[in-house]
């Protein structure tokens, strides 16, 4: 650009400095595209990362590794079906924990709720949201792991383990850690998770609808059923599906008392594991290519199912936004 | 409903109203439990916290290394491990997120890349943060050799980029057009426009996105387990294992010595201040930028 600069005439000088300007300009544009093509590689790596990485275990194993249940380092044969399941189950019990109690949080916050008590429950839970999953965890391990063994799990084997078709499933001595703590623990964890999203999206119901309800007559109960639900209808199931994505994914909370035990179990108070909580605990101590590579692939399937649940979540809220805008 | 058979012309179906008051009232009580039920839960965990991390806290907390089993000794190595990897993902990945986040908002817009990449910056946000670990194991640890200090900061780096991306193209997003133009107007160049007009005026939302990202990553275990690993020693060492304040956590809460667990307790209390006042501090810079407005 130097020897432009040095051009004395004035129009061209004009010009020099445009072209300047324009060569800056373009210097800009493409150093903020770059990065921001840096993002979309991100995830190519990672996906090429976990492909490259499980190769030696999906040679070993071929697909019957997502439907072994043996996970046996001493004779390095691995399968992944009883992380896979432990994954399943924890996710499915935290959110039959906390999907009821943060609908009840999140219509208490936007239909009952005082106005002055409104902004300071918000950011209550909000910062709840940003606590760690490792804080969880080891308040589960020392608090509620114990709360169960003495005072839960024995009153599960006593009450339902007796009925006839609960018995499997309420089995076995109150050990404290296992599948159902770990869940319920999840439960607490996505909790203001999903009551922060499900309140904004029950906010984005327009006041014009719900007062039209109101001023019929309608009860603040058949407001929410009949008007705000299903307004929202799309965007609470993409809030929701948000949530399990991140119960799915979830390592430290679970790791702690899911007991790592590589067995499919059928009473949910047995010690399971779940596909991070193997990741977590066993990664560093792997020995051999194949016990290493068979973590890897745990962690690719974990990618699978968690990229499907969040592109769901996306495509849900983008759904109720759209409607939004209309 | 025995109020229906009334006759009078005027009479009103009582018994429906009485019902619908008896759901409503049984409905909404159900949600003011479920809302005292969670916050229960959630004040219990940060009762035990404070309980047990009080107890812990003492000034050799923070002046001694991690100790053997069995011996008294507090956490400084681990500390400084956290403030170290910290401060270098922020340091990275920052700038990587400003700037894609400025191409999100100023030149992408909605064109089929744009909605794309911000599609797989949610996923990113998303993501499992164990995956992010095995990543920069497969890239980083694996072709170095051993683990390192430098794979933890960049792991977190991973986890702090979409994080910025999202928050700067929100705040970008909420710079009134017209202000764009009036710089143009004066023939200011769009780089120009963009970085001395728009990142301005998003300046505090900006700052925010950065604290929530800094929040974020300061509580990160999973990826730290087998990128920075744990040491029990004081080191600088780029290139080596380097403490950190979840990882320790994580093993001495899991140990059977009572010493361990202690000094767990005392730094789960040090990490979850320290996370609610950069989330306090990000929303007071968020509250100032709206205010300005």
């Amino acid at each position: 650009m130097t020897e432009i600069a040095v051009v004395s005439d004035r129009t061209s000088l004009a010009t020099s400095h445009g072209q300047r300007q324009r060569l800056q300009d373009a210097a800009f544009r493409l150093s903020t595209l770059f990065f921001a093509l840096v993002v979309l590689t991100l995830l190519g790596g990672v996906i090429i990362a976990l492909v490259e990485g499980s190769i030696p275990a999906l040679k070993a194993f071929g697909l019957g590794f997502v439907a072994t249940e043996v996970w046996n380092p001493v004779t390095e044969k691995f399968g992944a079906l009883a992380p896979i399941y432990g994954t399943l189950i924890t996710s499915l019990i935290a959110m039959a924990v906390g999907v009821p109690v943060s609908f009840g949080i999140a219509i208490f916050l936007t239909e009952v709720c005082p106005v002055w008590l409104k902004r300071p429950l918000g950011v209550a839970i909000e910062l709840l949201a940003g606590i760690p999953s490792i804080i969880y965890g080891i308040w589960g391990l020392f608090v509620f792991a114990p709360f169960m063994q003495s005072t839960v799990q024995p009153f599960l084997i006593g009450t339902l383990g007796q009925l006839p078709f609960l018995e499997d499933i309420f089995m076995g001595p109150p050990y404290g850690i296992g599948i159902l703590t770990a869940g319920i623990i999840l439960g607490i964890m996505v909790l203001p998770f999903i009551t922060s999203i499900t309140r904004d999206v029950f906010e984005t119901v327009p006041p014009m609808l719900k007062e039209s309800a109101y001023g019929l007559g309608a009860t603040t109960w058949e407001v929410v059923w009949r008007v705000v639900l299903p307004y929202t209808r799309v965007g609470v199931v993409g809030g929701l599906m948000l949530g399990l994505g991140r119960a799915l994914g979830e390592t430290m909370a679970v790791t702690f008392v899911i007991g790592n035990s590589h067995r499919i179990a059928s009473s949910i108070l047995a010690p399971g594991t779940t596909i991070s909580a193997a990741i977590a605990n066993e990664f560093t101590e792997a020995v051999g290519d194949v016990y290493t590579s068979s973590l890897v692939a745990l962690g690719l399937i974990l990618f699978v199912i968690t990229f499907i649940v969040l592109t769901l979540a996306k495509l849900m809220l983008l759904r109720l936004q759209r409607n939004a805008g209309t | 409903m025995t109020q229906a058979s009334a006759t009078a012309v005027h009479s009103i179906d009582f018994g429906i109203y009485r019902r619908r008051r008896l759901v409503n009232g049984a409905a909404l009580t159900l949600a003011l439990g479920a809302a005292g039920l969670g916050l229960f839960w959630l004040v219990a965990i940060l009762w035990t916290l404070l309980w047990n991390g009080l107890g812990s806290l003492s000034f050799g907390l923070v002046t001694q290394m991690t100790p053997p089993p069995g011996a008294e000794g507090g956490l400084l190595n681990a500390i400084f491990g956290t403030v170290v990897m910290t401060s270098l993902a922020t340091m990275l990945g920052t700038p990587i997120g400003i700037l894609a986040g400025t191409w999100l908002a100023e030149f992408g817009k909605t064109n089929k890349l744009a909605e794309a990449i911000r599609f797989i910056n949610d996923i990113l946000l998303s993501a499992p943060s164990i995956i992010v670990g095995l990543f920069i194991y497969e890239v980083l640890v694996i072709r170095m050799g051993h683990f390192s200090a430098w794979a933890g900061a960049v792991a977190l780096a991973v986890i702090v980029i979409p994080v910025v991306v999202r928050t700067t193209e929100d705040m970008l997003k909420l710079v009134p057009n017209s202000l764009r133009e009036a710089a143009a107007a004066l023939g200011a160049p769009q780089w120009k426009v963009v970085t001395m007009v728009a990142y301005r005026a998003a300046r505090n939302g900006m700052i925010t996105g950065v604290l929530l990202a800094i929040a974020r990553i300061s509580g990160e275990t999973a990826p730290l387990l087998f990128t920075a690993l744990n040491n029990q020693f004081w080191s600088t060492d780029m290139n080596a294992p380097m403490a950190n304040l979840p990882v320790v956590i994580f093993q001495y809460a899991m140990s059977p010595y009572e010493e361990w667990q202690r000094l767990a307790w005392g730094g789960a209390l040090m990490i979850t201040l320290a996370i609610l006042i950069l989330n306090i501090g990000a929303r007071t810079f968020a509250a100032l930028s709206t205010k300005s407005k």
